[in-house]
């Protein structure tokens, strides 16, 4: 029992991790931009498709990866520079849809390439295997490592965004656009960049949890929802938030999946707990970000002045 | 002595660290064009903002004839009676003058939880709308949309939306913004009207319009009321002139 | 002029099923069901959107929840349309009334998460149902039973029962939007500060105003499941939500026939391009980018624009 608690709490904060790679690069260009980007989910897709396909190419789960992050940021900026910098200043439902469909293009597109079937997508040779944490507890290799990329990639961030001069503009950006801009920061770079830098976290969340989930056309969808939960009880805007929001989520998406069905099976019959127990783990992290939205509106750490 | 309108006991409000309202006591007695001045940044929209309902207090009390309205909402207060006229003109711009000021009438002509017959009908409605569009000197400019106005005439009109509601307060806030002389003296008309009708609470940097339209002055500074008296005494009043040394000249 | 046009209009809908029936091409009546189901659902959704500006990103669960209504109560035995499809526009309207009373307490891009949310929650609550086929969704045994001789189990039957629902539901809405409640709801939508200063409760208009659009989404589930003859919680998704959004856009957000347009030629150009290739998403997304980029008013604001610019 106690093992399982520790694998699903692990479990929780690499996928928590993950989300927080996705909903770092949403809340900065949301908060920055006052932008509502659906189609970041659609980046994530291209990343890890990039990964399936390299790594089809040349059997390197390493090099993949690279071009992954490159390949999506790149797609990215062109799609920053094309389409959604004529958003910025559009209405958030003009958004929604503009990004909506960009969202139905890439998945056409992406089926168009690469068809409609799932595509494989198998975890490093090296990583394959389980590794023992502590006596009688194994744990697979690879999910360790997302955790490690996870926890690497939001130290990076950290340092970035807090100790760097262009975090600094990133954060002043986020906090008030018109007076960063007034203070001569080069307010169209800093967005490009700022979308740069998140569809590169959206690559390298794809490329580690492509191997985990499936890789197939409308991955982003589930977990764009799921991202924009995270940084709405996080706090437009708020790297820290998006982490805080991230790990929660994840937690409670992954806890609730595995032990609500079991608990209610305790006092409600089989058949009816097996039957609402998924729905209410999956409706829990809905319950929270309405209980956030209605007690604390901003979210937990609103970037915003 | 005309009763007291409208009390504030202790008013409160602050900003993180900055105190906008500081334990502002006043009263304004009925039938009284009272002007409220005061240096930049003193808190004299904050404190619109709180008696019209738009922002909570801290603390504090505000009564209306005589009943507490600090926990009622905006739109609730209008109906008790205080209304408000805003600094940055916030009118209906798609909708002709007419249908700005019909709303206003709609909101105190019984429920419009109705579905079926078309509003234009109401011609007793459209018609008082006409009536206050004249009486807010908009008269001959009813059938305008509110966007393709002059700038004065909008202002008159924010004015005249506040006046439809038939409030016994009237909280006008920076009336004569962004006006030119001879729009200004159109306001001043306007509200010089209405003098002794109603009871009216004025912010105002044009001093001119105030000295000359105002029963009594209250100054505010830093969210304090540090003068209250008949234009006269405030004209002469010292701490008035520290207070705005150097801002305007008060001959 | 209008008016007229869209007399104009319901003539032809009302003869062009029997002109179909004459040279044996009944599908496109059963399809011509299906748009005006999607334009009552799409017209719902401009109520709120277009006129009471709340961007609600959760309307596929009422018309969702409106369908299950009348599926479920034929699953337990009930088959009588007088009873679940009044049932299936206030079990919905009801449904809206709640998540409206929370949902309208949040502005702006909150707002539209929180919709997304609740959306959502039906969505896996419907999935949850297993009684009620759970992920693989209910089918209904039959149409429902109106009686007066009319069996709905004939297309044209059915038909002509949408079209006069369709029909009817649209007439009400024009009263509504030029009566008090809907000149309200639109000034509240033009600028709701001062709606609330000069004396308007704008929480309990706005909400009100969601509810009844809920209703009358739940209504047009109640004939997609007759359509149909089939329930699924996909129709809760969130992407079914995108899609009403898009014909409201496409048609003209605001426009009284906006959603009507827009349910038009999103369905006739899924159904044509669908058959050119698999891809016709690709296409519908290059459209909805370009109207939302190029053409906000979408086409009910072109046509009155030429129409204008002739005049």
């Amino acid at each position: 029992m106690a093992t399982l608690i520790l694998e699903q709490t692990l479990n929780g904060l690499q996928f928590g991790l993950m989300l927080f790679l996705l909903a770092a690069g949403l809340t900065l260009v949301f908060g920055i931009m006052d932008l509502i980007n659906l189609a970041h989910g659609s980046l994530y897709m291209i990343g890890a498709y990039l990964v399936a396909a390299v790594v089809r190419a040349t059997g390197s789960f390493a090099l993949a990866v690279l071009v992954a992050i490159l390949g999506t940021a790149a797609i990215g900026i062109l799609l920053e520079v094309t389409v959604l910098r004529r958003l910025y200043t559009r209405d958030h439902l003009s958004q929604v849809l503009a990004t909506f469909a960009l969202l139905l293009i890439c998945n056409e597109v992406v089926r168009l390439v690469f068809g409609s079937q799932p595509v494989m997508l198998s975890m490093p040779n090296g990583l394959a295997g389980p590794v023992q944490l502590l006596p009688g507890f194994y744990y697979p290799a690879f999910r360790l490592a997302v955790i490690g990329v996870g926890l690497a990639v939001a130290v990076l961030l950290y340092l970035l965004v807090g100790r760097t001069r262009a975090g600094m503009w990133v954060r002043a950006g986020a906090s008030n656009r018109e007076m960063a801009a007034a203070m001569g920061i080069d307010v169209k770079l800093l967005f490009t960049a700022v979308f740069g830098v998140g569809a590169a976290l959206c690559a390298v969340a794809g490329a580690m949890l492509g191997p985990i989930l499936a890789v197939q056309v409308g991955m982003g969808e589930s977990i764009l929802i799921l991202a924009f939960v995270v940084i709405v009880i996080g706090g437009i805007g708020s790297i820290r938030g998006a982490l805080v929001g991230a790990l929660l989520v994840g937690m409670v998406d992954t806890v609730g999946r595995a032990f609500v069905p079991t608990l209610l099976r305790s006092f409600l019959s089989p058949a009816v707990a097996s039957g609402v127990g998924p729905a209410l783990a999956s409706i829990a992290i809905y319950v929270l970000m309405a209980a956030v939205l209605f007690w604390r509106p901003q979210g937990l750490f609103p970037a915003r002045a | 002595m005309a009763d007291v309108l409208l009390r504030v006991d202790g008013l409160f409000k602050h900003f993180g660290g900055v105190i906008a309202t500081d334990h502002v006591h006043w009263s304004v007695p009925e039938g009284e064009m009272h002007a409220l001045i005061g240096p930049n940044g003193a808190g004299k929209t904050t404190l619109i903002h709180q008696l019209s309902g738009a922002l909570r207090a801290d603390g504090g009390r505000i009564l209306f004839a005589g009943r507490d309205i600090t926990r009622s909402s905006l739109h609730q207060r209008v109906h008790l009676g205080v209304a408000r006229s805003y600094q940055i003109t916030s009118i209906f711009r798609g909708a002709t003058v007419v249908h700005n000021l019909a709303l206003a009438v709609l909101a105190r002509s019984g429920s419009s939880l109705r579905f079926w017959r078309p509003l234009a009908r109401e011609t007793a409605l459209f018609e008082e709308a006409r009536r206050l569009a004249r009486q807010a000197g908009l008269g001959g400019r009813e059938y305008v949309v509110a966007g393709r106005l002059a700038h004065g005439e909008q202002r008159q009109l924010e004015v005249g939306l506040a006046l439809a509601t038939r409030a016994r307060l009237l909280l006008l806030d920076e009336p004569m913004a962004g006006l030119g002389p001879e729009e200004s003296q159109r306001m001043v008309a306007l509200i010089a009207a209405l003098k002794g009708s109603i009871t009216l609470l004025l912010v105002e940097h044009d001093m001119d319009a105030v000295f000359r339209l105002a029963d009594r002055i209250s100054v505010l500074d830093s969210g304090r009321i540090i003068a209250t008296g008949t234009p006269e005494a405030i004209r002469n009043d010292a701490e008035v002139k520290r207070a705005y040394l150097g801002e305007d000249g008060i001959a | 002029m209008r008016n007229r046009l869209a007399i104009g209009v319901l003539l032809l809908l009302i003869a062009f099923p029997l002109a179909a029936k004459h040279w044996d091409q009944l599908f496109y009546v059963s399809f011509a069901s299906r748009i005006l189901i999607y334009a009552l659902a799409a017209s719902s959704l401009n109520l709120i959107l277009g006129y009471g500006g709340m961007v609600s990103f959760g309307h596929a669960a009422f018309l969702g929840t409106g369908a299950y209504t009348v599926a479920i109560l034929m699953d337990e035995g009930v088959s009588s349309a007088w009873v679940s499809w009044p049932l299936a526009f206030f079990v919905s309207a009801l449904f809206a009334l709640v998540i409206g009373a929370v949902s309208l307490r949040t502005r702006g891009v909150y707002f539209i998460m929180i919709t997304l949310a609740f959306a959502q929650m039906a969505y896996y609550l419907f999935i949850s149902l297993r009684a009620y086929g759970g992920e693989d969704g209910l089918n209904l045994a039959t149409r429902s039973r109106v009686g007066f001789g009319l069996d709905l189990a004939s297309d044209l039957t059915f038909y002509y029962v949408v079209l006069a629902l369709a029909a009817a539901c649209l007439y009400l809405m024009q009263r509504l939007l030029n009566a008090r409640f809907g000149q309200v709801v639109q000034a509240i939508r033009d600028n709701e500060t001062r709606m609330e200063a000069i004396g308007f409760p704008t929480y309990r208009y706005k909400l009100i105003c969601f509810a009844l659009a809920g209703g009358a989404a739940g209504l047009a589930g109640a004939l997609l499941a007759n359509q149909n003859g089939f329930v699924s919680p996909n129709l809760l998704q969130w992407t079914q939500s995108g899609t009403l959004m898009i014909m409201v856009i496409l048609g003209g957000v605001g426009y009284l026939y906006g959603g009507v347009l827009g349910a038009v030629v999103f369905l006739v150009l899924e159904e044509a391009l669908s058959a050119y290739t698999v891809h016709w998403q690709l296409g519908l997304g290059l459209a909805l980018l370009a109207i939302v980029l190029y053409a906000r008013q979408g086409l009910a604001g072109l046509l009155a624009d030429a129409v204008a610019g002739r005049r």
